[in-house]
């Protein structure tokens, strides 16, 4: 079954054409890797799917039903969660206080329940001690590393049980030890059933993680299948070094 | 040791002290100048809590909530002659009248203002603070025009005429921190600094960005308009550039940075300090406005040297102060305990 569905989604800049009638499918339980040079509508597409741009054509649905239009919080509430490139985490909030922000009450309750229950304290602290930096959960954000702060941005993300999650450049900026063991959270994460879309330049991460890749060329869809599929399609090649 | 049970009890007794003092002031202190010094010291109390939880919270700089406060002034006293309300203490009681219309304003240009962020929304609350101001003086009909609205003027003495009001911009000072602790530990506050501090990211994961933000503008217009509202009550007669007045807006905004912008003692702090200073600066230069240019040296003290205000800054130096001493005075103090005192600096 698939989870969700990106239907000959375009989008436009101006001049440029950043997303042009790009379509795939991501299956349910699945990790897919979304690759492609520079400038070939990756994070677009991500923007596109959580709903921080606005699609000129094309539709996305997301367990059979459009979300396009709708807003972050609201596509975030429906279950998919993202991560930024560079990771983007509340430098003035601790790091648990991090974890405890995606973690709502809706409407009005959100006035009059507190910011830090106990039980979601408890489950922040798991999902801390799980990424190795329960350590730092009384730390202003601000103070932690960039490798701390790249876990602390996922285990943030995992807070509200998304069905989905977009990680963009989820190994990007650090070093060899850490990509693998971010690798490897992002696999017990999918054994737990969380589907993942990721973008990521780091190629022997992304074919050791992905069953699926999917590559981006000038905003469409230029080829997709396993990673052997993929690695040996001349024009995947053909893109990358350039013809 | 401190535990945080007897850190508690602490600061709970602190505050009692604290509201029991600021509650006998009009007793002990019945020389109706210095009363009056503490009507407006209470004023700005409540108008820079009630400010801090969008400015401070939110991180929305607000140049224009004097519109908000002149706006409570005129609905309050339009509100009043048109009940036929008699003066005394029964107007009290239609103060939140004037809050709520003041909400309803707020709910209308919150809408539109909030969709700009940073300088620009900066910008757009100080033209809509001029666009208030110039309806007071033009619907003549409605407000007086520049001939001012008057309020019913209360029966009482000169010696007791400021206590009421002493006690009514108190009640309100109260009102406006309890809402912002209360606001400070909810949910609803924990989404607002998140938006301060990175309001797309704060989207990213599922906080309804505009509707917070247009709830706190919302919850801070409403306090500055039923202070505005004592106000008018209090001045018994109001025209549009006092009553909506750029430097009202200016000086809470001041108070706030000097005491500690997004801190809940801050902006008290801040009001205690700068609102006396300024009255007695008032009264032995006359109308000199000297206390302008102290107001301009005080805002670059701040910027150069308590960039994040006094509570913030005197709360870290205690902090290192008390790690020293358990680490002792060879030793040198760990990274931990230093990077520890930063990350609770923002707690009140």
């Amino acid at each position: 079954m698939s989870l969700l569905e990106v239907e000959s989604l375009s989008k436009r800049f101006g001049g440029v054409t950043a997303v042009d009638g790009c379509s795939l499918s991501l299956q349910l339980g699945s990790i897919t890797g979304l690759i492609g040079p520079n400038g070939s509508g990756k994070t677009t597409v991500f923007n596109l799917i959580t709903g921080f741009i606005v699609k000129d054509d094309g539709d996305v649905r997301f367990n059979g039903r459009s979300i396009a239009g709708l807003g972050p919080n609201r596509i975030y509430g429906l279950g998919i969660g993202r991560t930024f490139q560079l990771a983007r985490i509340f430098p003035r909030l601790t790091a648990l206080e991090n974890m405890l922000v995606p973690v709502r009450r809706s409407g009005i309750r959100a006035l009059f329940s507190r910011g830090q229950w106990h039980d979601e304290k408890a489950r922040a602290m798991e999902m801390l001690a799980a990424m190795d930096i329960a350590n730092v959960a009384g730390l202003l954000g601000g103070s932690l590393s960039y490798g701390q702060r790249k876990l602390l941005e996922l285990a943030a993300v995992m807070m509200a049980r998304p069905q989905l999650v977009l990680l963009d450049e989820p190994a990007g900026g650090v070093n060899p030890g850490l990509v693998e063991r971010i690798g490897e959270h992002i696999r017990d994460l999918n054994q737990q059933g969380v589907t993942f879309l990721l973008v990521e330049h780091n190629m022997p991460f992304v074919m050791g993680l992905c069953q699926q890749i999917v590559v981006l060329h000038r905003g469409a869809v230029l080829a997709q299948g396993t990673p052997a599929d993929v690695r040996g399609n001349p024009a995947v090649l053909d893109a990358y070094l350039g013809s | 040791m401190r535990s945080p049970a007897r850190v508690r009890a602490a600061k709970w007794t602190a505050l009692v002290i604290v509201v029991v003092v600021a509650a006998l002031v009009p007793v002990f202190e019945t020389d109706p100048a210095t009363v009056n010094i503490a009507v407006f010291t209470a004023m700005y109390v409540g108008l820079a809590t009630a400010w801090n939880i969008m400015g401070g919270y939110t991180g929305y700089v607000s140049l224009g909530h004097a519109a908000f406060f002149g706006f409570g002034a005129y609905a309050f006293g339009l509100v009043l002659a048109h009940l036929g309300i008699q003066a005394g203490y029964e107007p009290f009681v239609f103060v939140p009248v004037a809050g709520a219309l003041t909400v309803v304003l707020a709910l209308v240009i919150g809408w539109i203002a909030l969709r700009t962020r940073a300088a620009t929304f900066v910008i757009v609350t100080i033209a809509m603070m001029f666009m208030i101001q110039l309806l007071a003086e033009n619907l003549v009909g409605l407000t007086g025009g520049g001939s001012g609205l008057s309020f019913p003027v209360p029966p009482w003495s000169g010696d007791f005429f400021d206590t009421p009001f002493y006690y009514a911009m108190l009640v309100m000072a109260l009102v406006s921190l309890a809402i912002s602790w209360w606001i400070r530990r909810s949910k609803f506050g924990l989404g607002l600094l998140a938006i301060r501090d990175d309001e797309d990211k704060a989207l990213a994961v599922g906080v309804p960005a505009h509707a917070y933000k247009l709830t706190a503008f919302m919850i801070s217009a409403g306090l500055v308009g039923m202070i505005g509202a004592i106000y008018g009550y209090y001045v018994t007669y109001i025209y549009p550039q006092y009553a909506i007045d750029p430097l009202v807006g200016i000086s809470l905004v001041l108070m706030v940075f000097l005491g500690g912008l997004g801190t809940l003692w801050g902006p008290v702090l801040g009001a205690v300090i700068l609102e006396p200073a300024q009255l007695w600066l008032a009264y032995n230069f006359g109308a000199s406005r000297l206390y302008l240019v102290v107001y301009a040296a005080v805002f670059l003290v701040v910027i150069l040297l308590l960039p994040r205000g006094i509570v913030p800054s005197v709360g870290d130096l205690v902090k290192r102060l008390i790690a020293r001493r358990a680490i002792g005075p060879s030793g040198t103090a760990s990274t931990s305990s230093d990077t520890h005192t930063v990350a609770r600096v923002q707690s009140p």
